[in-house]
């Protein structure tokens, strides 16, 4: 079935993306406290004022109906900022950071979302690939693209070490034990001299085919900043792992991970392996938890223990619980929300885990389905019976 | 008719509970097979032995030149087996497809290759699903038919019934093990359900059924042979005139009541 572009059904899509664009713009740019904190504000507000007034339910039809465009447009809102914010490090680095957080989250919630696999070590798989990078970086000459392949695979193969014992447990004991993998993970950095002990390492900057990720770009006058660079290459990474993981959903694969996590043994009785199901869900989503860490040591140069506490795995599973559970579009919003709200209002900064603690206990009470709930999965877009 | 299964000496122990005691029985090719007992006379626990959900702790169950006694929950379905739940056990939050699919989980491509990369193959094997599902809903029911991508939540139990048969009908299995499907319904539903599945029997020659049910006219109507349990043990056998007629078998519901 072939559908024409049809303008009008589009626009409320187009119109909801160009003004989270303008908002995240004026957000970014944003200096004093008191700025920040009533953006805030007028974006709550206006957030529920279009609630009341129907919006949401025009621009999630929209959206369904176009999600090429709605994608496209989200790819376009990025660079928009990114434009936007061309010469100054600290607003690129964070959109960087929020693209690849989305990587991760991705990862999660094939895990949780679909398969029902909980993940309290999301940071340390994330951290996996960030010490590989590092370790690769520094004692090889492996060219970069390989080494995040490195960092990917790293985290997945040590994932499936760890899903062994997961996958004779249920419930809180194996939630536990993802927690004391966590734990040990970062105990284990923090007394490995060769990574570096508590100080951590040094890693050079990130070069894919002659492309210096950290050199930024000179026109005569103006200088575009280097994290330019790593705002694309992430931009593209969360680009292919959404599509992926879009296409995972809208799949007998998708279909099978739901039966897992739903009823194990009405799997048993139609042949569905539910071993087989939460391992492949596990190592999938530990893969892109370590791609997205390879590429973020390299951007930020830098990678120590203190990065990947107990508290990080938290905030990755509170972007998953808060967007949606297994709604990608819902973490993604979510990813940028819990992300740069911190960076930008310094004094949550401490109170963090804290305040999503307590957003998380207040959506699971009265929204268990997330900010944005998953809907019934349709198979392929658009298509109608 | 040949054989479909046979069983033999078949046990079931749950600690010092017999819920199964020797049993041997055996079911013919496009047979229907009734199955009743009192409660707790070990009828739902047959079934969980012969799907492979609880290992037998002794005796064989001969299906095809296959022992399933032996086999995996999972290669019992391969094999052919399904069946449906006296609770019922739909994925609520899924859609009716979703449920529908999850029945044809042997017969779908689980590669990840065809699953994220070819979709346009992807996309024919889906539409073809569709098909073959909707074909098979319609067959029960016209208007749960056109609502397949709903929620299963979102529809009544006597439907929700009805998905269950068909999420084990779609995968065109040799053995369909029914348990209480009537559960629920009033007499006019329960006929009405009957018909259905003995029109979806025609387009599948071969197919043998077995049934277990505590509405006795449904037995009467529909099965040719009744096997009635009692404490895990066959206490008679036979159509359901002579099985009714029996002293023992009256005793033992009587007994219950
Ligand atoms: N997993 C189990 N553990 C312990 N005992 C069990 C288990 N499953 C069944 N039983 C016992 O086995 C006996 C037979 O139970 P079963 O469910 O097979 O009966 P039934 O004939 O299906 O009864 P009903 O008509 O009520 O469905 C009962 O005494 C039951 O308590
Ligand atoms: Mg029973």
């Amino acid at each position: 079935m072939k559908r024409l572009f049809d303008p009008a059904s589009a626009a409320p899509a187009l119109i909801s993306m160009a003004g989270v664009t303008l908002f995240a713009v004026l957000f970014l740019h944003a200096e004093s406290q008191s700025a920040i904190l009533g953006l805030c504000i007028g974006m709550a507000v206006a957030l529920f004022l279009l609630a009341r007034f129907g919006w949401n339910a025009l621009a999630t039809a929209s959206f369904a109906g176009h999600s090429r465009t709605a994608q496209a447009s989200v790819v376009a809102g990025v660079l928009v900022i990114a434009a936007v914010f061309y010469d100054q490090h600290f607003p690129l680095l964070m959109l960087a950071s929020v693209l690849l957080y989305i990587v991760v989250c991705l990862g999660l919630n094939i895990q949780f979302g679909y398969a029902g696999v909980v993940n309290f070590a999301g940071a340390a798989f994330f951290g996996i690939g960030c010490y590989t990078a590092a370790v690769l970086t520094n004692h090889t000459a492996l060219p970069h693209l390989l080494v995040v392949l490195a960092g990917g695979l790293m985290a997945a193969v040590i994932g499936s070490l760890l899903i062994l014992p997961v996958l004779r447990t249920y419930g809180h004991y194996a939630a536990l034990i993802t927690i004391a993998f966590g734990i040990l993970f970062r105990v284990f950095l923090e007394v490995n001299d060769a990574l570096g002990g508590p100080q951590g390492m040094k890693l050079p900057g990130m070069e894919i085919f002659g492309w210096k990720l950290n050199d930024g770009l000179v026109f005569g006058e103006t200088e575009i900043s280097f994290y330019a660079n790593y705002v694309l290459l992430a931009l593209a990474m969360a680009a292919v792992a959404f599509m992926l993981v879009r296409r995972l959903e809208r799949s007998w694969i998708g279909l099978a991970l739901d039966a897992v996590r739903l009823d194990e043994t009405a799997c048993a009785a139609f042949g569905i392996d539910v071993a087989r199901w939460k391992i492949t869900a596990f190592t999938l989503g530990n893969f892109l938890a370590g791609l997205a860490g390879a590429v973020y040591a390299m951007m930020t140069g830098f990678v120590a223990p203190n990065s990947f506490t107990f508290g990080d795995s938290l905030i990755l599973v509170s972007i998953v619980l808060l967007g949606g559970i297994g709604n990608p579009w819902g973490l993604t919003v979510a990813a940028a929300v819990v992300v740069m709200l911190p960076e930008k209002l310094q004094f949550i900064q401490e109170y963090r885990l804290l305040l999503y603690a307590g957003l998380v206990i207040l959506i699971l009470l009265f929204r268990p389905g997330g900010l944005m709930p998953r809907q019934v999965r349709d198979y392929l877009p658009g298509w109608k019976p | 008719m040949s054989t479909l299964l046979a069983c033999d000496g078949l046990s079931m122990r749950f600690g010092g509970l017999v819920a199964l005691n020797q049993l041997s029985l055996s079911v013919n090719e496009g047979e229907i097979l009734g199955l009743i007992g009192p409660n707790g006379s070990g009828k739902t626990t047959f079934f969980n032995v012969i799907t492979g959900i609880y290992q037998a702790s002794e005796g064989r169950v001969d299906y095809r030149g296959q022992d399933l006694a032996r086999m995996s929950a999972q290669e019992i379905y391969r094999a052919g087996v399904t069946r449906t739940f006296q609770r019922s056990r739909l994925c609520l939050p899924l859609s009716i497809f979703d449920n529908l699919m999850i029945g044809n989980h042997r017969r779908l491509d689980h590669s990840l290759w065809f699953n994220l990369i070819r979709r346009g193959a992807f996309q024919a094997q889906f539409e073809g699903q569709y098909a073959a599902a909707q074909a098979l809903v319609r067959t029960f029911s016209q208007s749960l038919s056109v609502r397949l991508f709903e929620p299963a939540a979102s529809v009544n139990m006597i439907d929700r019934r009805r998905i269950e048969i068909c999420r084990a009908l779609i995968s065109q299995p040799t053995l369909l093990l029914l348990d209480e499907p009537s559960a629920g319904m009033t007499h006019e539903e329960t006929r009405e359900l009957m018909d259905d599945i003995l029109i979806v029997r025609e387009h599948m020659p071969g197919l043998a059924i077995i049934i277990i049910e505590h509405e006795m006219n449904v037995i009467e109507r529909i099965t040719e042979r009744c096997i009635v349990l009692n404490y895990g043990q066959k206490i008679c056998e036979g159509p359901y005139a002579r099985v009714a007629a029996d002293r023992e078998v009256q005793e033992a519901y009587l007994g219950t009541e």
